[in-house]
């Protein structure tokens, strides 16, 4: 207890190099678990996106690009999908339900996805989170539009708000300019992807195009009044998602899909392609890791040199300790726990600033990239992380505590 | 506890920092319970080491050390170091002080360490001991301030009053006035002599300087006890 008490006042008089190492070590365990909690974020959040979806089709190409563009609006279609062969998985046996999206248009940076009732209905996240509305309801009308929570936010908008969509991803790149389209819903706070789109009917989607000629609108654009659904067929979607009624059947009906003579298409399992994701990202995870790592070896030799350095003018300090009765071993311990005080606090002040800044660059993360990033717990590697931290300080410690205990014994009462 | 005739009994001990010189050859070493007793010798002659042995900081390659009634050659490191922390207070030339603590936690260090230096104090909690002694001392207005702050007498009556707090048997002081000016040597001597009284410890009082002489009853030349090796 006593010796507990001398070494936290003697490192709290030497406040300004205590302070450096415990720093130095808090920035190296903020990397290391910093990292580690933005991987298993972004997987979790990744993860949590989309649930009870068994395949995503899209037209044939990579899985990745598909996943990333259906469901995280991360990259373009390559191709759309005819809505025939939609329609055609759609009335299929062993499907449940299907949603189909349509994509390539955005307002302001955010996209356009053009969907049906189903998307309302059945597009689950987290589990069994489905879609809910703050304000107002679904898109119905042809120039109805739905707001993801974060474009209601960032963009102000409210319920009656006009708003004009462009073609293409990029901001006010050919605009829609004669066709305005009524907010009429906006949708709860999902902490997904899903924030983050506009959502309009499949037939809005035709009637922004109507009269298009080669990808260049018309001359003179058609009036609102005089577009109807009727008049409207839907030819293409660039994917959907699909539930199967069994999940025994997901890969017969992939391998169904991935065959379909009539188009070329392509059916993944998004969990599986997430794996795909996760072992590509694993490589800049390890790199960052090692960085992370090295930094706290820098980190603990900082300790060790401030302690070893200390040593000598601290030999007076001993012999006065040994004549209060203290034994060498208890010399020993002081300075053990010298170096343990430093890397558990450093290591505590590390693990509270990673989750700080975690919690701190979520939203933003989310609303700028709109990479889903969860709010994650202790993990055993975290767990694991503090615990090396920790162990390797206090055997740092055991250099200088060697040297004192040494010193405890040949010094006598002769030291200083 | 035990009072025994003598407070330190050296006999044929031979010492040295390594075992091939000897630093040290005491044939016999006698200091009665309850003397002031002044160890005098050139500096180097083995003054700090001959403390060394009697407080079981360094242990003899040869003979017996029997301190308060107990050869300490015969103990356990651990049982030596317990036996010097509630048995002794020792006070060095300088820097005595545990220079990260306070002028209370310094001279609270013994009683926190040892039971038996709690259990001889004379007022009920360590607190109220420290002030009772660092008043003794006039030092009552540093009491909660760093020890760095000190001037190196106040110092030195500080480490006067760790070594006699809960009133150890033997009082060792190494050199403690040669750190000082001339005028303040004696008036440090009277109050060490005072408290050691009030605490009824035997006093060894170690110097170069015989100036201090004339006022201990006992006088002992290293040079008289040990044939010098150094
Ligand atoms: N820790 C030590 N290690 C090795 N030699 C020492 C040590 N302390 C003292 N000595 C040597 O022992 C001899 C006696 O020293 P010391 O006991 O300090 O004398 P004094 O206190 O009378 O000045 C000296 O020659 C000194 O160099
Ligand atoms: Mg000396």
């Amino acid at each position: 207890m006593t010796v507990l008490r001398l070494a936290y006042e003697s490192l709290r008089s030497r406040m300004f190099t205590t302070g450096l190492t415990i720093f130095s070590i808090a920035l190296s365990v903020l990397l290391l678990v910093g990292v580690d909690r933005i991987r298993q974020g972004t997987q979790v959040g990744f993860e949590g996106t989309l649930s009870q979806t068994d395949l995503v089709v899209g037209a044939r190409g990579g899985s990745l690009p598909l996943l990333l563009y259906a469901v995280f609006h991360i990259g373009t279609a390559n191709n759309d999908i005819s809505y025939a062969s939609y329609h055609h998985f759609a009335n299929h046996p062993a499907v449940l339900w299907t949603i189909p999206l349509s994509m390539g248009d955005s307002h302001r940076g955010f996209r356009v996805v053009a969907t049906d009732d189903n998307f309302y209905e059945h597009y689950r996240y987290r589990g069994n989170h489905n879609l809910q509305f703050a304000q107002g309801s679904r898109a119905e009308g042809i120039f109805d539009a739905v707001l993801g929570s974060a474009v209601a936010n960032q963009l102000h908008y409210h319920l009656g708000q006009q708003i004009v969509l462009s073609h293409g991803l990029q901001a006010s790149f050919l605009k829609h300019t004669a066709d305005p389209y009524t907010v009429v819903g906006i949708l709860a706070r999902t902490a997904t992807p899903v924030d983050r789109g506009i959502y309009i009917t499949l037939w809005g989607d035709e009637a922004m195009h109507l009269g298009w000629e080669n990808g260049a609108p018309p001359l003179t654009a058609i009036p609102e009044s005089q577009i109807h659904k009727s008049d409207l067929h839907v030819k293409t979607i660039s994917a959907f998602l699909l539930r199967t009624r069994s999940r025994m059947s997901t890969l017969f009906l992939q391998r169904e899909i991935n065959t379909y003579q009539p188009e070329p298409l392509t059916a993944i399992i998004p969990a599986f392609t997430l794996e795909d994701l996760w072992s590509v990202l694993g490589a800049a995870d390890v790199a960052l890791s090692l960085v992370s790592g090295a930094v706290l070896v820098v980190g603990l030799l900082v300790m060790l040199t401030a302690l070893y350095t200390s040593l000598n003018e601290r030999r007076r300090e001993i012999a006065v300790l040994r004549t209060l009765g203290l034994h060498a071993r208890q010399i020993f311990a002081l300075f053990i726990l010298e170096s343990s005080l430093i890397s558990a606090v450093g290591a505590a002040f590390g693990l509270a600033a990673a989750y700080l800044v975690l919690f701190a660059i979520r939203i933003p993360v989310e609303n700028r990239y709109g990479i889903p990033l969860a709010m994650v717990g202790f993990s055993a590697r975290v767990a694991y992380y503090m615990a090396a931290v920790v162990v390797a300080g206090a055997l740092l410690g055991f250099i200088p505590a060697i040297r004192a205990y040494r010193n405890a014994l040949v010094d006598g009462l002769n030291a200083g | 506890m035990i009072t025994a005739p003598e407070a330190v009994y050296l006999k044929n001990v031979v010492f040295g920092y390594d075992l091939r010189t000897p630093v040290l050859r005491v044939d016999e070493l006698v200091v009665a319970t309850g003397k002031r007793v002044f160890l005098y010798g050139p500096s180097g002659s083995g003054k700090t080491t001959l403390l060394g042995l009697i407080t079981g900081v360094l242990t003899p390659q040869q003979g017996s050390c029997t301190v308060l009634g107990k050869d300490i050659t015969k103990m356990s490191a651990p049982a030596r170091d317990r036996h010097r922390g509630s048995e002794m207070g020792y006070i060095f030339q300088s820097f005595n002080l545990i220079p990260y603590l306070t002028v209370r936690q310094n001279v609270a260090l013994p009683c926190h360490v040892h039971k038996r230096r709690r259990l001889n104090m004379v007022a009920h909690t360590v607190d109220k001991e420290v002030e009772r002694l660092v008043a003794r001392l006039g030092l009552e207005v540093y009491l909660d301030r760093n020890v760095k702050k000190l001037s190196t007498g106040q110092q030195q009556r500080v480490a006067i009053a760790r070594a006699v707090i809960g009133k150890p048997s033997l009082v060792i002081a190494d050199e403690p006035t040669s750190s000082l000016d001339a005028d303040r040597r004696a008036d440090f001597l009277e109050l060490l002599f005072e408290v050691c009284d009030e605490a009824q410890a035997t006093l060894v009082f170690v110097s170069h300087d015989r100036s201090l002489m004339e006022r201990f009853e006992e006088h002992i030349a290293l040079r008289d006890i040990s044939r010098g090796c150094a």
